[in-house]
């Protein structure tokens, strides 16, 4: 796959409970394309395309991702579209539109209020409505079905699971925008209780409210807009099935799908959407990650997890690792629905193919 | 840089009020199955799929488009899921068109759905927040008092929308999928139904329909094997701009007018009312013809009531303007904009059976959504560029 | 309304979205719910030859619907499982519970349900377990309450929790092919800044609103972030009582909560001073009086806020005063 594209800039907002935000994402918003555009040297109107990412059951609000575009000034009128899935889609809609030649740069941005709502509720709605989600099995309650199978396969123990959380909080703590960091070891954590058996706190992503943004160009303008850009050099997605029963949850053939179609092959560095400790574990195996590879850095998903905004995140902070010069590869990974059904992969390149 | 695509099939739904024989995902592969198969084609020959669906609470499933992987043949395919507002099924196929111009895919499906009579539309738009005080409640009572400025502004005569709303209802039952079959409707009877958001009438209100619509969408190796005729997908665009804003156009939006103008350009259309054969626009209340004739430069500001008054809108006429019914005979939200896009795609290829506007090449699909704030639209043709 | 926390602190309320769905089942699942109702579990084959319980209605592998329907179960084996200490609103048990992927015999695939064990301690892959019957057949997956160990007692089929059940189901005849899906969700919803400011601002009898920075054009209510320029505004402004009907319609179809009956005037009013008209209704004269270009003044209600706008009596404004708002 030609790097025609490069990621030129990625701000996001704080993770946490945030009391002022609204569910239009428009205060979280403001601010982050601001921040963006100031390091870009661009303005508003410079962007060919916008796309965004967000759910209208997180809001409680039917055409919620309405009142965001607000925060985008669209007058004149913007070229501009949405999904309603983690903005890491709408990333690959905004790659796609680069592609055609119908935009030079673009924006994706994504955000997610989930402390205004009942998360672990909504979330059931993804599952089938006539046979799963009348018996409202919450998200943490299905992940914690994903982590026992691998527990009980002897693919991982409860202490593989914690001490992903431990290096998380450990890495976060150089991360300003995480939710949750700090200094622990696996052993304090196992000693805490489950709270979905076998599933800990510790093993689940904080609820926590924010915003992530993304700026890609084709080449002729990239160059002239960062210094060193992180050049999309593969970017595919797969969905598996919606049955939980009839897939192995241990697999994630979405995943390795799409690293494969996305031509990933060795890489530097990688941020992993993952909101469970297992996941970590069971990605790294999906995506061929080996021991040399940094994982999460950013402290990952588990230590702040805007919902519709993390995986674009993920993207962003890959894509900074190799702006920054840490990085010559990195990969950035999205997840969307239960216990990992649907992956996306993007892999940026310090160098232009 | 950009591929040519087009379209190689078309399906649709018998639209209905309530479609109780099926559920979401039959409902959904009745469309898919149609188009695939008019595409000479099976499911298992599609690279991608994208979904397109107005908001999750109409039918209470949040993000269907993980529950339809299975249905929809997109277990280890991409699988992406639009949501425009209203103009999501236009979307939805501008979406799909550019995932094969930008070379990534060689067959892709685009669908588009909504099974509304799972809960109740009208409940569903007006769920007002707290600190809200809604005055109106569901769609109609939005845009009334825009049609009440556009009959102001342009002094149109006070009849034009009961012509729309004969003229689409009977072209309606020309189409078997058309939700309401009305051939024998009249402009007396139009005229006297129930006035319900003054000066919008009872049959000149779109109804609520469970339907969905799908559409293949291929490059030139694909379109070269097609079993029949395909549609070239010759130009699209989308514009949005906010829901409200100071000096904001609301009946003549500026989004609308610089997506027409974008369109026209990409196209390579300078007259469109004689270079386009047909329109299937987006048309929910009656008056958004004169309306929207007007905004996409089919007839100045101020003139668009002359060419349906003139009948230059109905079959046979200069322009003819929804012969498929449009969507003031068939509304499942979230498809609506995909079937203006599908039966564009049908007239050129000259599969629109009893609605066939004769010899028709050239033909625009037009989508709006929102406070008349998102609009997606197309130009396809029976030749390539 | 809430209260707010502080002068500054944006106003929060709660929200709840409830609605009853009916959802119509298809060939396949009718027949899976049908086989329910009498106590009966259903598979399909799939393409690969597995089973599947619950059935697929389309294959994940062929995307084909199943040659046939297979009977499996009713006992079967927990493959996975998990502990739920405090169950949410509208889960299958309001006492802690394990949720279960179960594999019922003669099925490949397990399917997902709750099991009342009792405690975690009691629970374990491999255990065998079986369903317990609602007592009274609704016609949808919690038809099977949830799921017993088999080598326990026999637990008793309870009516399930108020808040699980339509209301409007309790008593009523099942439909065939059909089922029905109540949705309860409850938020906390935050109005914005400006959304906030506005409703203080009315509280105190004020209309306010905000000029941009950037186009300068006046805004009321007041809303934070200017939509044409997407900056935050800051520079408030007071706005008179007295503006303009710009357009409206007459409404004559009610809604459930609406406080007026039809029919009403539904007019955008442009105040004096703003640069954007807002939504609001239009009493105190009859429906056919109201026209364009009318001068109207707002009448506060009782409980706080804006109440509707009468007529002032004045003459019309011209057209082109406010044709820019149309």
């Amino acid at each position: 796959m030609s790097a025609d594209v490069a990621v030129v800039g990625f701000a996001q907002s704080p993770c946490r409970v945030r009391e002022d935000a609204t569910t239009s994402g428009v205060e979280m918003l403001v601010p982050i394309f601001a921040e963006v555009f100031r390091a870009c040297g661009l303005t508003r109107r410079d962007i060919g395309f916008w796309c965004s990412g967000s759910s209208d059951y997180l809001a409680g609000r039917a055409f919620s991702f309405v009142s965001a575009v607000d925060a985008i000034g669209a007058v004149p009128p913007a070229m501009e579209s949405h999904v309603e899935m983690d903005a890491a889609w709408a990333l690959y809609e905004a790659w796609a539109k680069v592609l055609t030649g119908e935009a030079e740069i673009a924006l994706a941005y994504g955000f997610g209020k989930s402390s205004g709502a009942e998360l672990r509720r909504v979330l059931a709605l993804q599952l089938d409505p006539y046979l799963v989600a009348p018996l409202w099995p919450d998200s943490v309650s299905v992940a914690a079905l994903q982590a026992r199978l691998g527990l009980e396969a002897g693919r991982w123990t409860e202490k593989d699971m914690a001490e992903v959380a431990a290096r998380s909080r450990a890495e976060a703590r150089s991360n300003p925008d995480a939710q949750v960091s700090g200094s622990v070891t696996a052993a304090e954590l196992l000693a805490r209780p489950y709270v979905a058996e076998p599933l800990r706190a510790h093993d689940c992503a904080p609820v926590g409210d924010g915003a992530a943004v993304v700026i890609i160009a084709s080449a002729a303008r990239a160059r002239e807009l960062c210094e060193r850009p992180a050049w999309i050099s593969g970017f595919a997605h797969q969905v598996d099935s919606g049955s939980l029963g009839a897939r192995d949850l241990l697999a994630v053939p979405s995943a390795a799908g799409a690293a494969a179609a996305a031509g990933a092959g060795p890489v530097e560095l990688a941020e992993l959407h993952a909101p469970f400790s297992h996941q970590e574990l069971l990605l790294r195996e999906a995506l061929g990650l080996g021991e040399g590879v940094a994982v999460n850095p950013s402290g990952g998903a588990l230590c702040g997890n805007p919902m519709f905004a993390a995986g674009l995140a993920r993207i962003g902070l890959a894509a900074r690792a190799v702006m920054s010069g840490r990085a010559s590869r990195a990969l950035g990974h999205a997840t969307s629905g239960p216990a990992l059904q649907q992956n996306l992969v993007c892999v940026l390149s310090g160098e232009a193919s | 840089m950009k591929q040519p695509a087009a379209v190689l099939g078309v399906g649709q739904t018998r639209h209905r009020s309530k479609r109780t024989d099926v559920s979401i995902a039959g409902l959904c592969r009745e469309a898919a199955d149609r188009a695939v198969a008019s595409a000479g084609l099976a499911l298992a020959d599609i690279d991608a799929v994208v979904v397109g669906k107005a908001p999750d609470l109409f039918e209470g499933v949040m993000m269907p488009e993980l529950y339809l992987a299975d249905a929809l043949g997109a277990v280890g395919k991409p699988l992406l899921r639009v949501h425009t507002a209203g103009s999501v099924g236009g979307a939805t196929g501008i979406v799909a068109a550019s995932l094969v111009q930008a070379g990534l895919h060689r067959r892709v499906l685009a669908l588009a759905f909504e099974k509304q009579s799972e809960s109740n539309a009208m409940w569903a738009l007006s769920i007002a927040p707290p600190f809200s005080i809604p005055v109106v409640a569901g769609a109609g009572g939005y845009f009334a008092p825009h049609i009440r400025a556009y009959i102001r502004r342009s002094g149109a005569p006070s009849h034009i929308g009961a012509l729309v709303a004969v003229k689409d209802r009977r072209n309606g039952a020309l189409n078997p999928y058309a939700h309401l079959q009305q051939g024998d409707i009249t402009l007396e009877k139009v005229l006297a139904s129930p006035m319900l958001w003054d000066p919008v009438r009872y049959d000149e209100t779109c109804p609520s329909s469970d339907g969905a619509c799908a559409v293949v969408i291929g490059d030139s190796d694909a379109a070269s094997v097609a079993p029949g005729p395909v549609a070239w997908i010759r130009a699209t665009a989308m514009r949005s701009e906010p829901t409200m804003f100071a000096g904001k156009d609301h009946v003549n939006p500026a989004a609308g007018r610089e997506c027409v103008a974008a369109l026209w350009r990409q196209a390579g259309i300078t007259d469109p009312l004689n270079e386009i054969d047909v329109a299937e626009i987006y048309v929910p209340f009656s008056w958004y013809e004169p309306m929207w004739l007007e905004n996409l430069g089919f007839a100045a500001a101020g003139d668009g009531w002359r060419l349906t008054e003139a009948s230059e809108t109905a079959l046979g006429g200069r322009l003819p303007v929804n012969p498929s019914g449009g969507v003031l005979s068939s509304n499942p939200i979230g498809a609506s904009g995909l079937l203006r896009f599908a039966e564009s795609a049908l007239q050129v290829m000259g599969k629109a059976g009893a609605h066939q506007v004769p010899g028709a090449r050239v033909a625009l699909g037009h989508a709006y959504g929102g406070g008349s704030q998102f609009f997606s639209m197309w130009v396809v043709s029976s030749q390539p560029m | 309304m809430s209260q707010p926390l502080a002068e500054s602190a944006p106003l929060r309320a709660p929200l709840e979205i409830e609605f009853d769905y009916t959802r119509s089942l298809g060939p396949v699942l009718s027949q899976f719910m049908a086989a329910l109702a009498e106590r009966r579990i259903l598979g399909a084959r799939g393409a690969d030859g597995r089973v599947h319980a619950p059935p697929f209605e389309y294959d994940p592998v062929s995307a084909e619907p199943p040659a046939e329907l297979v009977p499996v179960g009713p006992e079967g084996t927990v493959v996975s499982w998990s502990w739920m200490p405090d169950p949410l609103v509208g889960q299958p048990l309001a006492e802690p519970f394990a949720w279960a992927l179960i594999r019922l015999d003669g099925a490949d695939t397990a399917m997902l349900h709750a099991v009342d064990a009792g405690s975690a301690a009691a629970m374990r892959t491999g255990l065998r377990v079986r369903p317990r019957w609602a007592a009274r057949p609704a016609g949808g997956i919690r038809d099977i309450a949830c799921f017993e160990p088999c080598d326990g007692p026999a637990g008793a089929a309870e009516a399930p929790a108020q808040d699980t059940l339509p209301a409007q189901d309790i008593g009523a005849e099942r439909t065939p092919g059909m089922t029905i899906a109540p949705v309860r969700l409850r938020y906390l919803h935050t109005a914005s800044p400006g959304e906030s400011a506005y409703l203080r601002g009315l509280a105190a009898g004020r209309l306010l609103g905000q000029r941009c920075g950037v186009c300068g054009q006046v805004y009321v209510p007041t809303r934070g972030t200017c939509p044409a320029d997407g900056v935050t505004m800051t520079e408030e402004v007071e706005l008179p009582e007295t503006g303009t009907v710009t357009t409206f319609c007459i409404v004559n179809v009610g809604y459930p909560g609406q406080r007026v009956t039809p029919p009403y005037v539904a007019a955008a009013v442009l105040l004096d001073g703003a640069d954007i008209a807002f939504q609001h209704l239009v009493l105190g004269c009859d429906a056919s009086e109201v026209r364009m270009g009318l001068r109207v003044r707002a009448v506060w209600g009782e409980t706080g806020g804006i109440s509707h706008f009468t007529p002032t009596g004045e003459p019309d404004a011209l057209y082109e005063t406010y044709a820019r708002s149309l």
